[in-house]
């Protein structure tokens, strides 16, 4: 293999598993501070367990997320120098951002949430969890704003052999960033619902301190619900922008070859790259492709035979990533409301066929996750920066096959190692359930 | 006056703080184990920079972010020509970072004497590494208009080798103030006697330094045609005299202080003799990555330089608030008692 496959092989590894863990640290984040605020406000010693139990699992996940997003940040200069090198002048801003802004806040108030228990005021432990929450999210915006550049470059100009910025406001008002962030953003408060939906069911089949777990698989299951609709609508809106902007994306992610008006979708579809068409075609909803695309059931909607074959992106990958994440999508809204409907109406217990299928659930919206990583990356390609840079142009001079060849392998088996200890320690800390003995913390309502 | 100079400031301060905080985590990491005589002492030490480190370690990735955004070329270049040394310096944090998570969680021996080595080669291999790279860029790397001529060995030369040793001394010194200061009793007796006597180390390594530097860098250039300039290397020796001063008569918190204001000025001392390089040509001067033919545009910098001027100081101030409420001394009894406690 060439130093282009192995740095993005390497590249795909390690942010998809950095992206194992971001998502969850984004959805618990918030849950944890609203079960916070709940102990503030009620004093009902309930949530301060809540509060301690999940937050536990949220900071075994949060420090992977961070240690491995260092490792991100490095990459760009270490295997994409001739990428760095031309838009850099566009791409390093945000990114500077989100360190200055976001990271700086989330590192720093995790630690008073940590050690702080007994030493700050209720109501300041509280806020310095929600400022973490508040970071880790702002943190997501910057990372995507500049994830949104690469997708629809906006606000440059090609000056002096590279892109130059020459309005920051277009790249912080991309609408393709922002898109990006609502739809990832809620993929990771969906992620966070159902890990803590899938492992109270897991409680609750065991009837182990059922009214902690009820609790929780209540709340969860409310957060699940309110945010898998707007994750399925976020997602509509997504593919629009896609369609307008990146209509090879747009074309491979539903294997259409033919430029055609009013496209029906079908639900049975078998693409066959290699003859530049669909082997099986069947079960069309009428027009359904072309309102998707455009809100306009008689719009036309562009076929990759319109592109030339440089210009085009992996089509199978594409558009069973596309398909999968989207399929999933549907699952996760009518798992939310059967969820939110048996809670509600408290009869979870009598149902252990939805626990069960909760607790199974839990890899789902991580699958659903990477699969939606994979549309949108490579999708993209063959451009790094879409229809500016091609990604065959931003890879490093000056590194050798063997020093790629040694990291990629050294990342596998060190990410590898870190993976299985994680869930080790997600899985022991999970099955222990909450802890009984508030006394350390206890001490802390009497105001510091 | 220019954007590019008042980055290069920036960039320098970047570093400058870094250094200052991550090191002396770095000390405490390569102290723990041996200061430590029982897996209560470890947990205090470790414990003292518990809630800190994390914060503390963003200054690196704004150090690369800034690098990143305002000189690109230099980013893009120093990264990929490091590529090996940087590789071993994040999976060496990693380490650390999860070892610091991940120790207290299983209840077993093997399990903490395990993570106990990731906190050592965690943080001892990067205090090392910053400053093997340091002395090649203040030597300049072997690179002209076909790019980088040289290995992960080449960087492992004689003064790039001492400067790591120099980094790795005042970080382990830095350290082991941070812990006098932070604990009490038998650990902190023993943290003041390392600071004590690893200094004589430090300073012969400092004076081989600075001599060093005369014949293999073009550093002291800046300083001959400007003497003004000499100022900040003398606060460094000065500052470096204060922490045995202080420390012999046992003031630590502030040879504590004289430690990081050692750190800030070495720091500065290269960088003020690189100036206007980041990274200069060993080959030929011409070929030298200057903060003008690496820069972002003009637009960008001011951008970024706002963003800057707006949020630092914020960071800055809420940084000193959470070492304020973390300021008294950790002890055995209290993190034996806090189920939150590392």
């Amino acid at each position: 293999m060439d130093a282009l496959t192995l740095s993005r092989l390497q590249f795909a590894a390690t942010a998809a598993f950095h992206f194992i863990f971001v998502p969850l640290t984004l959805g618990l984040s918030v849950m944890v501070a609203y079960m916070e605020s709940l102990y503030v406000r009620t004093n009902d010693e309930m949530y301060l367990r809540m509060t301690k139990f999940w937050g536990k699992l949220f900071l075994i996940n949060f420090t992977l997320g961070v240690v491995t997003g260092i490792t991100m940040e490095f990459q760009f200069g270490m295997n994409w120098a001739e990428y760095s090198k031309y838009v850099g002048d566009i791409f390093g801003a945000p990114l500077a951002i989100e360190a200055t802004v976001a990271f700086f806040l989330e590192s720093t108030f995790i630690g008073l949430w940590i050690f702080g228990w007994n030493k700050v005021s209720k109501k300041v432990h509280a806020l310095s969890i929600w400022l973490v929450a508040i970071a880790t999210n702002l943190s997501a915006l910057w990372i995507l704003l500049a994830n949104g550049w690469m997708q629809k470059p906006v606000g440059y100009v090609i000056r002096n052999n590279r892109a130059e910025m020459v309005d920051f406001m277009a790249l912080v008002t991309n609408p393709y960033g922002w898109l990006k962030f609502s739809h990832t953003l809620l993929s990771g408060y969906v992620i966070a619902a159902f890990f803590v939906m899938g492992i109270s069911a897991y409680h609750l089949l065991k009837r182990n301190k059922i009214d902690f777990f009820k609790r929780s698989f209540k709340m969860a299951a409310a957060f699940a619900l309110f945010t898998s609709i707007l994750l399925f609508i976020a997602g509509d809106f997504h593919a629009a922008e896609v369609a307008k902007s990146q209509p090879t994306k747009f074309a491979a992610m539903e294997s259409l070859w033919e430029t055609q008006k009013a496209v029906p979708y079908n639900l049975l579809l078998i693409p066959e790259p290699e003859n530049e068409r669909n082997a099986v075609e069947a079960v069309g909803i009428p027009k359904l492709l072309s309102f998707l695309a455009f809100h306009d059931g008689n719009a036309e909607v562009k076929g990759l035979k319109d592109f030339p074959k440089q210009d085009r992106p992996p089509v199978l990958i594409t558009f069973l990533s596309f398909r999968g994440m989207a399929a999933l999508g549907m699952l996760f809204m009518i798992l939310s409301i059967i969820s939110y409907v048996i809670s509600k109406k408290d009869k979870l217990e009598s149902n252990p066929t939805i626990l069960r299928v909760m607790l199974y659930s839990i890899p789902l919206p991580y699958i659903a996750a990477q699969l939606g990583w994979l549309v949108a990356e490579v999708g993209r390609q063959p451009w790094i920066v879409y229809g500016v840079l091609r990604t065959s142009d931003a890879v490093s001079k000056a590194i050798t096959l063997s020093q790629i060849w040694v990291s990629l392998i050294g990342f596998t088996l060190f990410y590898g190692l870190l993976g299985v200890i994680d869930i080790y320690l997600l899985t022991k800390y999970s099955k222990k359930g909450p802890d009984d003995d508030l006394s350390s913390i206890v001490k802390m309502s009497r105001e510091v | 006056m220019e954007f590019q100079i008042i980055w290069f400031i920036l960039w320098g301060t970047l570093w400058a703080v870094y250094f200052m905080l991550d090191g002396f985590d770095f000390g405490a990491g390569i102290l723990h184990s041996f200061l430590a005589k029982n897996d209560t002492e470890k947990r205090v030490i470790i414990n003292t920079i518990g809630p800190v480190w994390d914060g503390n370690e963003v200054w690196l990735i704004t150090a690369g972010g800034a690098t990143f955004a305002a000189f690109p070329t230099t980013y893009a270049l120093m990264f990929s020509y490091l590529y090996s040394a940087l590789l071993i310096i994040l999976f060496a944090l990693i380490f650390r970072g999860v070892a610091f998570e991940f120790r207290g969680k299983v209840d077993s021996e093997r399990w903490r004497k395990a993570w106990d080595i990731a906190i050592f080669i965690g943080s001892f291999i990067p205090a090392l590494l910053f400053g093997v790279a340091f002395g090649n860029i203040f030597q300049g790397l072997p690179m002209d208009a076909n790019g980088y001529h040289g290995t992960l060995f080449t960087l492992l030369n004689p003064y790039g080798l001492l400067t790591g040793v120099l980094f790795v001394l005042l970080f382990v010194v830095h350290g082991a103030l941070w812990l006098s200061v932070k604990t009490n009793g038998d650990i902190s007796t023993r943290a003041s006697m390392a600071a004590n006597s690893v200094w004589y180390i430090l300073l012969i390594v400092a004076v081989l330094f600075l001599g060093y530097t005369r014949f293999v860098t073009n550093l002291y250039t800046n300083y001959l045609k400007n003497m003004a300039w000499f100022i900040v290397p003398v606060i460094a020796v000065l500052a470096l005299i204060g922490i045995k001063l202080f420390a012999s008569k046992g003031q630590y918190l502030k040879a504590f202080y004289s430690s990081c204001l050692t750190i800030v000025t070495v720091v500065f001392t290269g960088v003020i003799g690189l100036y206007p390089n980041l990274i200069p040509s060993s080959i030929d001067q011409k070929y030298s990555l200057t903060i003008f033919n690496s820069s972002s545009s003009i637009y960008t910098l001011k951008i970024m330089t706002i963003v800057a001027l707006l949020f630092v100081p914020v960071v800055i101030a809420y940084q000193i608030w959470i070492y304020r409420i973390f300021r008294h001394k950790v002890t055995g009894e209290n993190v034996l008692k806090d189920s939150e406690s590392y």
